[in-house]
């Protein structure tokens, strides 16, 4: 053990990063509870089986085999390589060098698994970048995935491989000094085995090597750390919650409004208890909450979490039938948009806001609106959009994380219906035909049981002469 | 000429009717709008009107009593207007002590099973699909004595509020297996099937601007299933293809059909047919009717 200043330095070095990310984190946190309650308790056993299953396992990602299996690998890299920052973070504060190594086989064991896992972190990245910029996928385009989306989609690729590069430099130089010095390096290094000819042959070059590899994987996680709040990447850590939290009723069950049903019931009974309205600490009544949503706010929190779990995969709008015949509406947009007003409106990320870069573009400019309609529905989404929605359920289903795009959508139909009559002209007139005749249609009620005149079934087996 | 098949008239019991006489049906059958008014889904709720005499079904129906279940209300967004029809509705049906309601509407069935409960309608729904099924099950439906589809291609499409609404994939596909006909799957099938386009009360209003209607985008895939034509499959798919261009389709004595259990699929399917100009080789018809048709009951 060789307890030094460096030590000091990375003490202060991961103590900031840590730090400056829970702070980034209780920002984000705050921007989700500015949403309408919503009780997700109980059915414990019920979420984390199903976060084993979505989350953990990825079932919903093995819809598409390609990118499952990408994803996998760099899925898997991120938990095993994350095995040896612990390491890293040990030796960085007691200033050890590799000190899992007293597990012997079992060590090298894990350094060889993370060797194979880095080196196909890079593949993997490698065809993820084909993807997105060579040979692009569908889905990584549309006018939501311009700007700031695009390039954080590129930012977290070079990140992953800088990463990677440091592993290896920080592995290779280390082998390399051992190997000259004749010492017995601790571990198995089936890929740097292969690097050290590209090293100089000078130990203390090496060991300088090995310790600019070592502080670059590790300042490296920590500046990426605290980009994720900026970036789509979120998902890697938001995922997880975000599935606990997701609906475990059908998915062709909309959500009941309460105070709706109060009110209703009401005037059906005069006799039913109308519960009491909230009121303040003061004793004041609390304004009543909009039907429906208008802004951020008015959704629930799940909604909002939904927003920063996102990772602009693009599965949602490549099955939305909206979008696959070129309407406006983009189940993705819906969400990037969820999370932009979030950071317009409350707390904005670090790094890059999208308030400030990049989402303007989003915006229709001819569009001047006043303070009071910049919010989320009008300010980001437009009813176009709302309307074009099937409520199919295929974003729902095709979301390898459980973001429910069609709540938020149904939720901004009931503003535009219950608070500013919008909805448009031919809805009208259905409602109107479902209040005067019971039906969606004109059709006299009178009529509803003509269906039945001259009905006839064929008598089987009777064979008449 | 004498008649092979003796017809009888079916005298549609009424729900009134029978609690005025103190009798309670089995099973109530939920009509809806589209089986009620629409000239061609009548056809369908006569078909299962037919299968239920014909299987001597305890059942009864609404008649006048029943009104719309506030779905299109609901997926608009006008919850007002849809408790108001909800409770409405589950005033009549909690009236008449209803337990067992079956239905050949998903948004009906969907409405009533997943939403009624928490405004105090609590039954068991069925859909007429699970219903047939069970039928068949029970020998009770053996789809013999009547037109054959032995051989004639069909191919099934989910509607949205019986499969990824509720998870009922397999139940419709079940009884179209008893047609012993050559079942043919689309590609966005089952989770990943395509909407017909009407869900989400676009039943009842235009498109918004786009390239294609849904409808027209779900026919094509639907009739180049049925006809093998793997150009439009690809195309479809946006992907570049080198199949032959346009194959001619498998002509099945009878012609090829696309399976609907849905009032909204059916109209938007039918209409696709038609503007493919398809006709007169592809017909869409619900299960209802094609179990009618094959087990004989058509008179």
């Amino acid at each position: 053990m060789h307890f030094s200043i460096q030590n000091i330095i990375f003490l202060l070095v991961a103590l900031a990063g840590f730090g400056l990310f829970a702070w980034q984190a209780s920002r984000i946190r705050a921007n989700v509870l500015q949403g309408r309650d919503r009780d997700m308790s109980g059915h414990v056993q019920e979420r984390l089986w199903k976060t084993l299953l979505v989350a953990f396992g990825q079932q919903k990602m093995f819809k598409r085999l390609t990118p499952a299996f990408l994803h996998l690998i760099v899925y898997v890299g991120f938990i095993v390589i994350n095995i040896e920052v612990i390491e890293i973070m040990v030796d960085g504060l007691f200033g050890t060098h590799r000190f899992l190594q007293f597990a012997g086989p079992a060590y090298s064991a894990l350094t060889g698994i993370n060797e194979i896992l880095g080196a196909l972190v890079i593949v993997a990245v490698t065809a993820f970048w084909w993807r997105r910029n060579v040979n692009v996928v569908k889905r990584f385009t549309g006018p939501e995935m311009r700007a700031w989306p695009k390039m954080d989609g590129n930012i977290i690729l070079y990140v992953e491989v800088v990463l990677m590069v440091a592993l290896f430099l920080m592995n290779t130089a280390d082998l390399k000094a051992h190997q000259l010095q004749n010492l017995t390096m601790p571990g198995a290094f089936p890929v740097s085995q292969f690097l050290t000819g590209l090293l100089p042959d000078s130990v203390p070059a090496l060991h300088m090597l090995e310790r600019v590899g070592w502080w670059a994987h590790i300042v490296g996680i920590l500046l990426f750390l605290n980009y994720l709040p900026s970036s789509k990447h979120f998902h890697i850590i938001l995922a997880f919650p975000n599935v606990f939290f997701s609906r475990l009723i059908p998915q062709g069950q909309f959500s009941n409004v309460e105070s709706i049903m109060h009110e209703v019931k009401s005037m059906m009974d005069p006799s039913y208890p109308v519960p009491a309205p909230a009121t303040n600490p003061d004793g004041s009544a609390v304004a009543p909450a909009p039907f429906g949503a208008k802004d951020v706010n008015d959704l629930a929190w799940t909604n909002l979490l939904n927003a920063y779990s996102c990772t602009e995969c693009g599965r949602c709008t490549s099955v939305c039938p909206a979008n696959i015949t070129g309407k406006l509406l983009s189940p993705r947009k819906i969400i990037m948009d969820t999370r932009d007003r979030m950071e317009e409106k409350y707390n904005a990320p670090l790094i890059f806001s999208p308030a400030l870069y990049g989402a303007a573009a989003k915006h229709d400019p001819q569009e001047q609106l006043d303070k009071e309609n910049h919010t989320l529905l009008r300010g980001y989404v437009t009813p176009e959009e709302l309307w074009a929605c099937t409520t199919c359920n295929a974003c729902v289903e095709a979301c390898p994380v459980n973001i429910n795009p069609l709540e938020s959508i149904v939720e901004m139909r009931r503003f535009l219906v219950l608070e500013e009559s919008a909805a448009p002209n031919a809805l009208n007139a259905m409602f109107s035909n479902i209040e005067n005749n019971g039906a969606p249609w004109a059709f006299s009620p009178s009529d509803r049981f003509n269906w039945a005149d001259d009905l006839f079934v064929a008598e089987k087996g009777t064979v008449q002469a | 000429m004498a008649e092979l098949t003796a017809k009888r008239p079916v005298s549609v019991p009424v729900m009134a009717d029978l609690a005025a006489r103190g009798e309670s049906p089995e099973i109530l059958f939920w009509v809806g709008c589209a089986g009620a008014f629409d000239d061609r889904y009548k056809r369908v709720t006569r078909a299962f009107v037919r299968i239920l005499d014909h299987v001597g079904v305890n059942y009864a129906v609404l008649g006048m009593e029943e009104s719309c279940t506030g779905d299109p209300a609901k997926r608009a967004g006008n919850e007002f207007l849809f408790q108001m029809q909800a409770m409405t509705n589950i005033a009549t049906l909690n009236g008449y002590g209803i337990k067992k309601v079956v239905t050949a509407c998903p948004h009906c069935f969907n409405t009533i099973k997943n939403e009624y409960p928490a405004l105090g309608g609590e039954y068991e729904v069925m859909h007429h699909s699970s219903f047939l099924q069970q039928l068949i099950n029970e020998g009770k439906v053996k789809a013999e004595g009547g037109e054959s589809f032995k051989g004639r291609r069909i191919t099934f499409h989910d509607s949205c509020y019986l499969g990824r609404a509720n998870n009922i994939y397999e139940a419709p596909r079940a009884v179209l297996e008893v047609l012993d006909a050559d079942l043919v799957e689309m590609k966005r099938c089952k989770t990943n099937g395509l909407c017909c386009g009407a869900g989400g009360a676009q039943m009842w209003k235009d498109a918004e601007p786009g390239n294609k209607e849904v409808n027209i985008e779900r026919t094509e895939e639907a009739l180049a299933t049925l006809d093998g034509n793997a150009a439009v499959l690809d195309n479809l798919r946006g992907v570049q293809s080198n199949a032959p261009a346009d194959p001619a389709p498998a002509k099945a004595a009878g012609g090829s059909v696309i399976a609907v259990a849905c009032p909204f699929c059916m109209t938007m399917m039918a209409d696709g047919v038609k503007n493919k100009e398809r006709e007169q080789d592809v017909q869409v018809f619900d299960l209802a009717e094609l179990i009618a048709s094959a087990e004989g009951l058509n008179a």
